[in-house]
């Protein structure tokens, strides 16, 4: 039985790091830049669901709505701002630091506006949990939350991106810039709109990862952040079923790590895991494979 | 064209003497604060740091995110080697020049063999495998007791009671608390001749047939190969090298503090050192050296701005990466600010 809580603990985990995780991938499948600032946006929507529901009293779905809207906009100004002005720029690391800057600017603003003790952040999620085989085995409210939402968006994404046409618009981005220009796409929007669907994924993973683990502070997106990033790496940088499938398999390994071998060796197990799966399939789990041309 | 790189060389040596110098004449006349004297050692620190990231950032393009694993293995070994030979040996500067030698050896062994597997890898996808080893280093680091009693050496991975140590005896690596009362030989001076000592190594490199062997791979990998460039090698020398100057850099780093704990060098480290590369320019060494003082310095200047101060560096970093990066204020820059930069231009 306690091999079965640890597994759904580990999905669970693991469909907060693919929430995240669809954010990173989309973004580099489109701008090819690794957003080093998303964990933080993460943290803002945790901060910004908070205040809603702690502060002003407000119920749960509107103030996950609010958070959502937050960080939408967030990643939108974020990405004009600071990110496009050096998609075009000669090394491809000027954005990465870019992105490291407007890291530490999120968590510092914060700092200064909610102060740096940690909150305890009350579960957003009121649905009772299940007991299943006399009580043996229960399945929390936030489980079943998290690892439903996660199913919802999947499936929507997918559809958004294989039936609509600016999900059509995106792919075509992605392939080829210059082509999808010269197709009458403004290439400049879809970025904005990548940028902005991964910023409210990012909300809502907040709210359930805080939910889940109720302590906020300036910098808990920072650990969740990475960790999804290795997610996406892990599944396939640049494919969405890779970093859902990155995801769960990451946190169920987390939690498997943590349950039976050691605490403090479980984030090296999960790295450990990451560099044999890349040295064995150098793209990643469903990565496609670029083959070189001379 | 020769004479001019020698030149471009001996002003980036002449810029660290002619730094000490100064420092050296204002410590003297007591002009220091306290503040900024505990901050000399550990810009020598940086200094290195960024120096021998922009080796493999730079030089062998490739962006490696797990720097600090390497300063972790070489603190970790120095301080350990000068905890264990603090009363056979006495002469500090002798003790502290050993324990940089062994911080270098043991971080380029981790070096080289983290190289073997991760340089097959390229792009990001090598970023995100170093960054997992330097997090697996430090996570590893963090379970390590180690203690010492007349029956020798005591080892566990638990906690230091399971090590089964005599009640007289000394625990040296405490887990999580790291390596306490390493004595506390590290000096400016010290630091300012592992620069140089860095510098010529990185310079002297990067000069050599080697190093064009490298920059030819980072240029056009196809044709290095073609040529019958062997590319692991290069890679991994390079790989190597930065990884034994930064584990230097870790020993002395281990020598200036009194508690030395594995936690403090998580990926942020790496990446602090990757904003210094970048801002100072990929590949130009001044660059970083420059950009290292500047941006531990800076920090501390805006220390009276108590909370405010990170904020305004992360504005300040993310205006500084627009300024000299993005086309349209390169453009801009061109433009307006012609007559300034146009003799920089020139040089390149």
């Amino acid at each position: 039985m306690s091999f079965l809580s640890y597994l759904l603990k580990g999905v669970s985990l693991g469909s907060v790091y693919a929430i995240i995780a669809l954010g990173y991938t989309m973004v580099y499948g489109i701008a090819k830049m690794l957003n080093f600032a998303h964990g933080d946006v993460i943290m803002v929507g945790g901060y910004a669901a908070f205040t809603c529901s702690m502060t002003r009293g407000m119920a749960p779905l509107p103030s996950i709505l609010i958070a959502m809207v937050v960080c939408t906009v967030l990643g939108i100004v974020i990405e004009t701002i600071a990110y496009r002005p050096l998609l075009e720029a000669a090394s491809p690391l000027a954005v990465l630091i870019t992105a490291i800057g407007v890291s530490y600017f999120l968590q510092n603003i914060v700092l200064i506006i909610f102060g740096s003790n940690p909150k305890s952040f009350q579960s957003l999620v009121k649905i009772p949990g299940l007991k299943l085989a006399d009580g043996a085995l229960t399945i929390s409210g936030e489980t079943i939350v998290t690892i439903l939402s996660c199913l919802i968006i999947m499936l929507i994404l997918t559809q958004f991106i294989s039936r609509t046409r600016m999900g059509q618009a995106m792919l075509a981005v992605s392939e080829d810039k210059g082509a999808a220009q010269l197709m009458g796409i403004n290439v400049n929007s879809t970025i904005a709109l990548t940028f902005a669907i991964g910023s409210g994924l990012a909300a809502i993973a907040g709210v359930l990862l805080c939910s889940a683990y109720p302590s906020l502070s300036p910098y808990t997106g920072a650990m969740p952040g990475i960790k999804a990033f290795v997610a996406a790496v892990f599944g396939g940088i640049g494919s969405i079923p890779g970093a859902f499938l990155g995801g769960i398999l990451l946190g169920v390994i987390e939690i498997l790590a943590k349950g039976y071998i050691s605490t403090q060796l479980s984030d090296a197990i999960v790295f450990g895991v990451l560099i044999i799966v890349l040295l064995v399939r150098p793209t990643g789990l469903l990565g496609k494979r670029i083959q070189e041309k001379v | 064209m020769k004479n001019k790189k020698l030149m471009g060389n001996l002003i980036t040596y002449g810029l660290v003497i002619v730094a000490y110098a100064i420092v050296a004449y204002l410590l003297h006349a007591g002009r220091l604060t306290s503040l900024v004297k505990g901050l000399l050692v550990p810009i020598c620190v940086y200094v290195i740091l960024a120096v021998s990231l922009n080796l493999v950032v730079g030089i062998s393009g490739e962006l490696s995110l797990g720097h600090a694993g390497f300063m972790c293995v070489g603190a970790f070994s120095g301080a350990f080697f000068s905890k264990c030979l603090q009363d056979t040996l006495s002469f500090a500067p002798l003790r502290l020049a050993l324990a940089i030698a062994v911080g270098a050896v043991v971080a380029a062994v981790f070096g080289l063999l983290i190289g073997i597997p991760v340089l097959r890898l390229k792009g990001d996808y090598l970023a995100i495998v170093t960054l997992a080893f330097g997090e697996i280093i430090k996570n590893v680091m963090n379970i390590f007791y180690i203690g010492l009693d007349s029956n020798g050496f005591h080892f566990s991975v638990k906690d230091q009671f399971s090590m089964g140590m005599e009640p007289g005896g000394e625990i040296l690596v405490s887990g999580p608390m790291g390596i306490t009362g390493t004595p506390k030989d590290a000096s400016f001076l010290a630091g300012i001749i592992l620069i140089l000592i860095t510098l010529f190594v990185v310079l002297h490199l990067i000069d050599s047939r080697d190093g064009r062997a490298i920059m030819a791979i980072r240029d056009n990998r196809i044709a290095a190969d073609s040529i019958g460039l062997n590319i692991t090698h290069y890679k991994l020398m390079a790989f190597t090298v930065s990884a034994a100057l930064t584990g230097a850099a870790g020993s002395l780093y281990a020598h200036n503090l009194a508690t030395l704990q594995a936690k403090k060098f998580d990926y942020n480290f790496s990446i602090l050192a990757l904003v210094f590369v970048v801002l100072g320019g990929i590949g130009n060494i001044r660059g970083s050296v420059i950009a290292a003082v500047v941006l531990t310095v800076l920090p501390e200047l805006l220390r009276g701005m108590a909370n405010y101060r990170m904020l305004i560096y992360s504005i300040i970093l993310i205006l500084m990466m627009l300024f000299n990066w993005a086309p349209r204020f390169l453009e801009w820059r061109e433009r307006h600010l012609g007559r300034l930069f146009r003799k920089n231009r020139k040089e390149e």
